[in-house]
């Protein structure tokens, strides 16, 4: 569905990314992981359009993204759930809900949608009128991904969705992101640095490095490799 | 009394213009926090395009009301293709460098226009035709309200009204007010940046010129640099209600228009101009935010 190929990326002089090369099948959920600065969120950032590759390619479903902008690649079905939630403060709930369909002309599913995403998250709907800057950080998260959601994307891009949130949070967003792709077959790709979470409910990973893709595999085995244990869990 | 309320009406009149011109102002510092300085040389064009169009269409022999209407109209429309225009070639090939750049080529732009209609047309001053017909209801009143006073009062609020839902409740409004919060993420969700940030030139532009329409057929005459000092005025009132805040811009031209009017009237007239800039200075001291705008919350 998504497949990156020798992308290379920079800041000015700063080199982010070297050589990564991922593959997403539909139906999946992969997950990037990695440390501070590894070049995680740009990996994500290239593939919405916002950081543009100096060479490799971004294919999504054999439409090279390339040059593509940002608005036509969130019509072609990717969802970016940014890093840091990037939740519209003044904005009320209900807003960030819509701008998440802003694409959408079927309105009728759009409402559909929404009460969806009001099941998923039922503290979305009491806070509906409020200003979005004015959530909880795991509110925010919630509404984060409930805005990605409405836009009904085939793909999925989260971005250290557990980013300071209590445990418990981040237990109940994950149960609810594997019940998102159950449902709805919708493909995620999620970034974290909380790898045993990740790599607990993705199929598969990327351990990425200094912008680089040093290991891959399926999630159980990566779960057990001696260095992914010793640098990412832990352990 | 009568003074008194005169003086109000006065400052109310003021207040709508700068209102009028604010709205630009504050609309496109919202979005990409750059002050226009080119943005009273656009109310200037609308004058300028409203006083060649009503001349023609007086030789046509068209009636007062139809022509105000159609030469306040072309005038917004033509003023919205140069703010349109000035947007794609002075702004946004600098969006992304510092922000000095812009302002220099803001400051480069508004001379240029200047000079510009100074070449094309004349540096002497014009005579405006009186477009707004007398209304007979006004005349009953114990204080004295121009046609044009009134005309000028009811269009800003209609104008502001209209402005206000568009941007509340309609998909563009949003995409303008989200774009204004973040950008990138509004591009994450779909949303054309550059066609907002258009947007908002056309319907700044565009609201500018009907000031300058409006406010020409009140004071009957025009030159090319009647967009300089109602430019900054209007700036003046756009930082007093908060830069950025749309209420704010409103709320800051008319405490702007009636310190003006009051302060001519009851102190000196010859002080004028000095009350605004008397304000400016007091809430860059006492509130750099301004009257409504949000406490400076710097994006990450
Ligand atoms: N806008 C930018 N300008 C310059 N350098 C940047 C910019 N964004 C990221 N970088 C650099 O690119 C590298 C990769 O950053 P990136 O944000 O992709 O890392 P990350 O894996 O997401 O890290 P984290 O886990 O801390 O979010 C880092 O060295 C970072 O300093
Ligand atoms: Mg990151």
């Amino acid at each position: 569905m998504l497949e990156l190929s020798a992308v290379n990326a920079f800041y000015g002089r700063i080199q982010a990314l070297k050589d990564v090369s991922i593959r997403v099948s539909a139906g999946e959920i992969i997950t990037l992981i990695g440390a501070n600065g590894a070049g995680k969120t740009t990996t994500l950032m290239s593939v919405s359009g916002i950081v543009r590759p100096a060479s490799g390619a971004i294919m999504f479903e054999d439409r090279n993204l390339n040059e593509v902008e940002p608005d036509q690649i969130v019509a072609a079905g990717i969802s970016h759930v940014p890093e840091g939630r990037r939740i519209f403060p003044y904005l009320t709930v209900q807003e960030n809900l819509d701008l998440g369909a802003y694409l959408r002309r079927d309105r009728a599913a759009v409402r559909t949608d929404l009460e969806y995403v009001f099941e998923l998250f039922p503290i979305l709907s009491q806070r509906r009128h409020q200003p979005g800057g004015t959530l909880s950080g795991g509110e925010q998260q919630m509404l984060a991904i409930s805005r990605a959601l409405m836009a009904r994307p085939r793909l999925l891009l989260l971005d250290e969705p557990s980013l300071g949130l209590a445990p418990l949070i981040v237990q109940q967003i994950f149960e609810i992101l594997g019940q998102i792709n159950r449902e709805n077959g919708t493909t995620i790709f999620l970034v974290e640095q909380n790898a045993y979470m990740a790599l607990r409910v993705a199929h598969r990973g990327y351990v990425m490095e200094n912008g680089s893709i040093v290991l891959t595999d399926d999630s159980t085995v990566l779960l057990e490799n001696a260095q992914v244990k010793s640098a990412y869990l832990g352990v | 009394m009568n003074y008194f309320l005169g003086l109000f009406v006065s400052g109310l009149t003021r207040g709508s213009i700068y209102a009028l011109l604010a709205l630009g102002y504050t609309m496109v510092y919202g979005i990409i926090e750059l002050i226009n300085f080119a943005h009273g040389e656009i109310y200037m064009i609308g004058a300028f395009t409203a006083l060649i169009l009503a001349s023609v269409l007086s030789i046509a022999g068209l009636d007062a009301i139809s022509i105000l209407v159609i030469a306040s109209l072309v005038a917004m429309i033509y003023s919205a293709a140069y703010g349109f225009t000035m947007e794609k070639i002075a702004y946004k090939p600098v969006r992304n460098s510092q922000r000095l750049s812009a302002l220099i080529s803001a400051i480069g732009m508004s001379l240029f226009l200047q000079n510009y209609v100074r070449l094309a047309q004349t540096s002497n001053f014009l005579p405006f035709p009186t477009l707004i017909p007398r209304f007979g209801f006004l005349q009953q009143l114990t204080f004295q309200v121009t046609s044009a006073q009134f005309v000028i009062f009811v269009t800003t609020t209609v104008v502001m009204i209209l402005l206000t839902l568009l941007i509340k409740f309609t998909r563009i409004g949003k995409s303008m007010r989200a774009a204004s919060q973040d950008k990138t993420m509004a591009m994450l969700l779909g949303v054309n940046v550059n066609r907002v940030i258009a947007l908002t030139f056309i319907i700044g532009s565009a609201t500018a010129a009907l000031g300058g329409v409006l406010i020409s057929s009140f004071t009957g005459q025009i030159n090319f640099y009647i967009g300089f000092m109602a430019g900054i005025k209007a700036f003046v009132a756009a930082v007093l209600g908060g830069i950025g805040s749309i209420p704010g811009a409103v709320l800051g031209s008319f405490v702007l228009g009636w310190t003006e009017s009051f302060g001519a009237g009851y102190i000196s007239s010859d002080y004028e101009d000095v009350f605004a800039f008397a304000i400016l200075v007091l809430i860059l001291i006492f509130k750099p935010s301004g009257l409504l705008g949000r406490p400076e919350n710097k994006k990450v």
